[in-house]
């Protein structure tokens, strides 16, 4: 006699925004399919912007009402679900705003029609001919997005695990789509994929020892599992969890599991670098948080140390090799495996407090990256992104608006006061500091790196002030309206955070509540 | 017939069986008449030999099928089990199973549809 299969409870109010993402970007296959080319675009530009303020809107009106467990416990709407999945629909918004740029072509300049063709080429030009369009990323970035939304939302491993492969395919092809320097795109793209494939690997590794030490995926259960402890299976329970961390912290980019990074950033279309850097950060963190604090906290004293010492590394590291870095790009890269190490130090706080303070560095980093890759993007030499730092040179005398945007981001990223990088800072290193002794050393650490990182900065913005321009015909393309606000809103958002961090600071605080 | 694995035994006979059956019968009685074609290995149609002018590469086609069979594969995967438990699921699991079918299945067809997919050249 088979058991009668009873369906778990669902709380719609509560998925309603996943859902209306996800609904958006099979909305998007369709249009991709039967809208002419023609209007294509500005119809996958609209349809993408309407789904995410619409999943905005089901987020604050349905969503916060509605915080529960859901969907037999494999969905997890908490106050910090809430608020990453707040803050990546708007990194959602910002980065199709990024992606749509044309620069005053007929299509978006950042995308090629035929990822495999070589530029120019007979291939490349059939595929134009054969309607194929670069609008499809539109669709594929959102459905990448509702992949993240379900990661920091995931309540047991294999929901986390289905969440990381939806947000992680979309990404690959992303990368690979670079119109211009194809073949470094390529290169990127598959990268990528091996290197996150390997690090999926580790994750499922992971799960199946967790799965037979605890005898279930779901975090509390594993939770609970750790509390009444499982004679004859200590063994499986340091390993299974370190497994699970490399794949998840090969998301964020910690060392040593960072080595994709550079190569990706650089080698991805611009957007889609701000929108990956951005909304895969937050999200990896989002379910290393969950992870940590509610699956595997108990047996904390196992594993910390080891974590501390990643963040150590990632820190040190990603300082470091940032100061050698000549191609914007990969800076930008290395300083983003940097925040990864002083985002993880915020984490191994292990209280609210600490939660709080990651979840607002990984909103105020998200904005001024989309904004500050959206600006490099602008910068160009002959129709092709001037990515080489010696390109830079003299920028502020010719554009002064941009190079003070940048100037300005820069210093966000180096956790100048009065910007939203410093209150980032500030609100992941505090409780750190009074977490022990282990934190008091990854503060110090942490700001010993950002005296490194900001030494690089300052160079950037000496090299765009104070140096003769190497060659005139480096210049700022026109954009859109919809980049330059994109860029407006990250700066903006950059200011008011640093300045007035208050209400943020606040909303971070009410959200630091976690369903076990 | 107290051991639940007596079925499967015999059924790993009978199969067993069958193939030394057919395979001999065969042998036996079937007409021996050699040409080259049949010598040849099977390669869905392709020529395994001598390879392309460089190093044997097949046409991207055949990987856009193998991706097209994909999607009819994984539709399977899911219909299966639900067509063994459907009369215990309900209202609510025929209409997910429509929502299903409709993603997976009729937006991805009409999508590669549309774009060309389904023509060979």
């Amino acid at each position: 006699m088979p058991t009668v299969f009873e369906a778990p409870e669902i709380n719609w109010a509560a998925i309603a925004p996943m859902l209306v993402v996800m609904a958006g970007g099979l909305i998007g296959i369709v249009v991709e399919a039967f809208v002419p080319r023609r209007r294509r675009h500005s119809v996958q530009v609209a349809l993408s912007v309407v789904a995410l303020v619409l999943a905005f809107v089901a987020l604050v009106t349905l969503t916060v009402d509605n915080r529960v467990k859901t969907l037999g416990g494999s969905v997890v709407m908490d106050g910090m679900s809430v608020f990453l999945q707040g803050s990546l629909i708007v990194f959602g918004l910002l980065g199709v705003l990024t992606m749509a740029e044309k620069f005053g072509g007929d299509r978006p300049d950042a995308f090629t029609p035929m990822g495999a063709a070589i530029p120019g080429s007979a291939y490349e030009a059939a595929a134009d001919r054969a309607g194929l369009a670069t609008s499809e990323v539109f669709p594929l970035a959102l459905f990448s997005l509702s992949g993240m939304m379900m990661f920091v939302a995931a309540g047991d491993l294999i929901t986390m695990f289905v969440a990381l492969e939806v947000l992680s395919l979309p990404l690959y092809v992303l990368v690979g789509l670079a119109r211009r320097r194809r073949l470094l795109s390529q290169e990127a793209s598959l990268k990528y994929f091996l290197l996150g494939a390997f690090a999926s690997a580790f994750f499922l590794f992971g799960s199946a020892l967790l799965y037979g030490y605890a005898a279930t995926t779901d975090l509390d259960g594993i939770a609970a599992a750790i509390t009444e402890t499982r004679p004859g299976l200590e063994p499986l329970l340091v390993p299974a969890i370190l497994l699970v961390l490399v794949g998840l912290l090969f998301k964020v980019g910690a060392v040593p599991f960072h080595s994709w990074t550079p190569d990706a950033y650089q080698g991805a279309p611009t957007p889609v670098t701000g929108f990956m850097a951005a909304a895969t950060k937050l999200a990896a963190f989002g379910a290393i948080l969950r992870f940590v604090y509610v699956g595997v906290e108990g047996t904390r004293w196992s594993w910390e140390v080891g974590l501390a010492v990643i963040a150590a590394l990632t820190m040190v590291v990603g300082a470091v090799l940032s100061v050698t870095q000549t191609d914007i790009k990969r800076l930008l890269a290395y300083s983003s495996i940097a925040h990864a190490g002083f985002i993880l130090v915020g984490v191994l706080a292990f209280s609210t407090l600490g939660l709080r303070g990651v979840m607002f560095y990984l909103l105020a980093y998200g904005l001024m990256t989309i904004a500050a890759f959206a600006i490099v993007s602008m910068v160009r030499q002959g129709g092709t992104e001037a990515t080489q730092l010696s390109q830079w040179a003299g920028l502020g005398q010719r554009h002064p608006i941009l190079a003070a945007t940048f100037g300005f981001l820069l210093l966000a990223f180096a956790g100048i006061p009065l910007t939203s990088g410093f209150t980032a800072k500030f609100a992941a290193f505090a409780p750190a500091i009074e977490s022990g002794t282990l934190g008091v050393v990854l503060v110090v650490i942490g700001v010993l790196a950002s005296a490194v990182t900001a030494f690089v900065y300052v160079r950037i913005i000496v090299l765009m002030y104070f140096s003769d321009a190497t060659s005139e015909d480096v210049v700022a393309a026109e954009a859109s309206p919809l980049t330059t606000a994109a860029v407006a809103v990250g700066a903006v958002a950059t200011v008011v955070l640093g300045i007035v961090p208050g209400p943020v600071l606040e909303l971070a605080a009410q959200a630091s509540e976690l369903i076990r | 017939m107290t051991n639940p694995y007596t079925p499967m035994l015999i059924l790993v006979a009978l199969g067993a069986g069958f193939v030394i059956f057919s395979v001999g019968l065969a042998q036996i009685v079937g007409p021996k008449r050699y040409n080259r074609a049949k010598a040849e290995a099977y390669e869905c149609g392709i020529q395994p030999s001598p390879q392309a002018a460089e190093g044997g590469r097949f046409p991207i086609k055949y990987y856009l099928t193998a991706m097209l069979f994909i999607i009819f594969d994984i539709e399977a995967v899911f219909l299966y089990p639900y067509a063994v438990a459907f009369d215990q699921l309900g209202l609510f699991t025929l209409l997910a199973m429509f929502l299903f079918l409709l993603n997976a299945f009729f937006i991805a067809d009409a999508y590669v549809w549309k774009r060309g997919g389904f023509e060979w050249d």
